[in-house]
């Protein structure tokens, strides 16, 4: 199995979290279990920020949730590890696992709209958590929550303080989570598609506040998004996954410049350009995650893949060194595109 | 399907409904009226132009006033025998005349209407409270279930299904018969037990519906604890929907009141005037005089039919299908 083969390597600078042969499997009595996640591994330091990169369904939020231990009660198995500072946070109970949420690692979602509280005022919500880890009295967490907003970049903190989530902008709404999240100042943070819901011009100023986080404070980051422009900005490390595995790991500089897996030559193929040069050349790939195969026999991206062959069909890629000998760039397909012999894509 | 089963339909409908007011997802970047204080706000705007609304406004809120000024509205006190004198075999009731509109309210000749208004109050103290206390029993048995989960869950819906398969009618005879004799405050439990199961499933619901909801694992994620979680994050976000059922159950309280007091399972004390006892006590005079039976039983149907409507359209204003 493939899942096992890529060893921890050395890295440079010394990981917070270190995540390893991941799986998550739904399933119960009456369902087929589903991989969703299957043998997933990355590591993050502080003050790095790594992506997760893939398409809807790939397994981004299974990912997180299972390292944030949020995955529903009953119904799934989790195996592997998620090693943070030398603990596996997979082998904690719900206790020790709330204790360290918020405080050591904290979570932003997609929506900011739906994960508010619609009938707390912001900044109660704000002082809350500090009031769970830090044990500080309210007026005193309400004292620093202003301090939180103003940081954050919500102009007049006092006032907005007392607002109502729907009182706020969609962007001011992501910046409140975000002080939220940032309260307790924890060492990771996890960002689960914090801008799709948003403007343009507002993901550009969210996006800018993730950044001076991790350049200031030296919090690790993990990036999840299907955006390639999200991650042009702003991650070192890229992990494009598809159908729960991880198929392509390099540095951004890398991916941009050289992506070998097929799949991730379509992600980036499908960005739109403004100037138009491509014009024509929006390059959706074709079908979905729905035609996934499972990985056992095969590639999954095969049914999708214009490189595939007969090999595709029969034995699963495992996730392997570049060909070419370019050091930490992985890759798991049998035909890689390979600079010079392109012969799929213009 | 066992009208059991009807029953629980219905109400899990409900709690369905309430879920997909506070869970519906808007648009990715429009600025929506989803939030649960602008939601009210919108339903309100809705509401002032809704004449149905209006109207069952307008009934509940006059009933309201006259329950709570009953003692000064009343011409007369409701127990001095003042058309005794005229009261005669053949005519035993005596007819509307001046200073007694309504007439008496049979052989003890006491002033019919007076009788009515104060009966008003009776009726407001024995469907608020019962709804009240349905209202209380429902929101800690539902809170409990959608809170814990799992095993909680289960027993304590496994108690309030037998509760929903008692008929309330028999139920009152028992507390009646547990209390030695039926009083106003037998009334008040047999009906709120009734209304408890109602409460507690739909509450239940809708915390269910929050505990999957993005804020609750938001606050998850940032660590708050279990009792923050719950008081603060579910509870509020789930109340709605059982505040717009406890106005309409208002409107079966009172009928059932009505309906216990008609059939002597009520106060049985005739000094303090209660409008399904006197329904009762109007079946003696049935030939001679049906407005005896003709008033009280309209002044029920009214009230009854006034906090129907104020509860249908609160809830239509606050389901998610209808809103446009
Ligand atoms: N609780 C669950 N039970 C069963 N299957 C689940 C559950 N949660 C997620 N899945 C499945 O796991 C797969 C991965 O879901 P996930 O939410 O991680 O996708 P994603 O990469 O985050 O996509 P998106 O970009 O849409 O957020 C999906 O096929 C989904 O249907
Ligand atoms: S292994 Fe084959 S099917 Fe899979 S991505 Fe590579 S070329 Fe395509
Ligand atoms: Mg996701």
């Amino acid at each position: 199995m493939s899942a096992a083969a890529y060893e921890p390597e050395v890295r440079a600078g010394d990981s917070l979290l270190s995540v390893r042969d991941l799986v998550v499997e739904f399933g119960g009595k009456g369902r087929p279990t589903f991989r969703a996640v299957d043998g997933v591994s990355f590591d993050v330091g502080p003050g790095q920020t790594i992506g997760l990169v893939g398409e809807s369904g790939c397994g981004k939020s299974v990912t997180s949730l299972a390292i944030m231990g949020l995955l529903p009660a009953r119904g799934n198995k989790v195996a592997g590890s998620a090693t943070f500072d030398g603990t596996d946070l997979l082998t904690l109970d719900q206790r020790e696992m709330s204790d360290r949420r918020g405080r050591d690692i904290a979570m932003i979602f997609q929506d900011p709209l739906s994960s508010l509280n619609p009938v707390v005022p912001i900044g109660v919500q704000v002082a809350e958590v500090m009031q769970r880890h830090q044990g500080l009295k309210k007026a005193q967490a309400m004292q620093e929550s202003r301090l939180l907003l103003d940081r954050v970049g919500i102009p007049d903190p006092a006032r907005r303080l007392k607002e109502y989530p729907h009182q706020l902008s969609g962007g001011m709404r992501q910046r409140a989570l975000i002080a939220m999240a940032l309260a307790c100042k924890p060492r990771l943070l996890i960002a689960d598609e914090p801008t799709t819901a948003l403007d343009v011009t507002i993901q550009a100023q969210i996006l800018e506040v993730l950044r001076e986080l991790v350049v200031d404070s030296g919090t690790a980051l993990i990036m999840i998004t299907h955006d390639l422009g999200v991650v042009a900005g702003l991650c070192d490390e890229v992990n494009v996954m598809y159908a729960g595995r991880i198929v392509e790991s390099a540095s951004r500089h890398e991916i941009f410049a050289r992506p070998e897996h097929p799949y991730t030559h379509g992600l980036l193929g499908s960005i739109p350009r403004l100037d138009g040069t491509r014009a024509g050349a929006l390059h959706a790939i074709p079908g979905s995650v729905a035609d996934n195969i499972p990985w056992t026999g095969g590639c999954a991206f095969a049914p999708r893949c214009t490189n595939a062959t007969a090999i595709c069909r029969e034995q699963s890629p495992a996730l392997e060194a570049d060909p070419t000998g370019i050091p930490d760039h992985l890759l798991r397909c049998h035909h890689p595109i390979l600079p010079g012999t392109d012969s799929t894509h213009e | 399907m066992n009208p059991m089963q009807r029953k629980k339909d219905r109400i899990d409908k409900l709690a369905e409904q309430a879920a997909g007011a506070s869970a519906d997802v808007p648009d990715a970047g429009k600025v929506a009226d989803t939030g649960g204080v602008s939601l009210i706000a919108s339903a309100w705007r809705r509401l002032r132009r809704n004449p149905v609304f209006l109207v069952g406004l307008a009934v509940t809120v006059l009933f309201v006033l006259i329950a709570i000024f009953a003692p000064l509205l009343a011409p007369h006190n409701g127990q001095t025998g003042y058309l005794l004198n005229q009261v005669t075999p053949n005519d035993p009731v005596p007819g509307g005349q001046d200073g007694f509109p309504l007439g008496a309210d049979g052989q003890t000749g006491r002033d019919l209407l007076s009788r009515l208004i104060l009966g008003s109050r009776q009726t407001l103290i024995v469907g608020v409270c019962a709804t009240l206390a349905g209202l209380a029993g429902g929101v800690v048995l539902g809170t409990l279930a959608g809170a814990f989960g799992g095993w909680v869950d289960t027993v304590v819906m496994r108690l309030v299904d037998v509760m929903l398969s008692l008929p309330s009618l028999l139920l009152a005879i028992s507390v009646a018969t547990l209390f030695g004799r039926p009083s106003q405050w037998t009334l008040i439990v047999a009906i709120s037990v009734v209304q408890v199961p109602i409460f507690a499933r739909l509450l239940r619901g809708s915390m269910l519906a929050q505990r999957a909801s993005d804020h609750v694992l938001a606050a998850r994620a940032l660590g708050v604890k279990r009792g923050p979680i719950t008081f603060r994050h579910m509870l509020p976000n789930s109340l709605g929907p059982v505040l717009v059922q406890a106005t309409l159950v208002l409107a079966t309280s009172i009928i059932d009141a009505a309906a216990l007091s008609f059939l002597g399972l009520g106060n049985p004390d005739d000094s303090s005037p209660e409008w399904g006892q006197m329904l009762g006590k109007a079946q003696d005079y049935f030939d001679v005089a049906p407005r005896l039976a003709f008033w009280p039983a309209a002044c029920i149907v009214v009230v009854a039919f006034g906090f129907t409507l104020m509860g249908e359209s609160l809830r239509e204003a606050l389901d998610p299908k209808t809103r446009r």
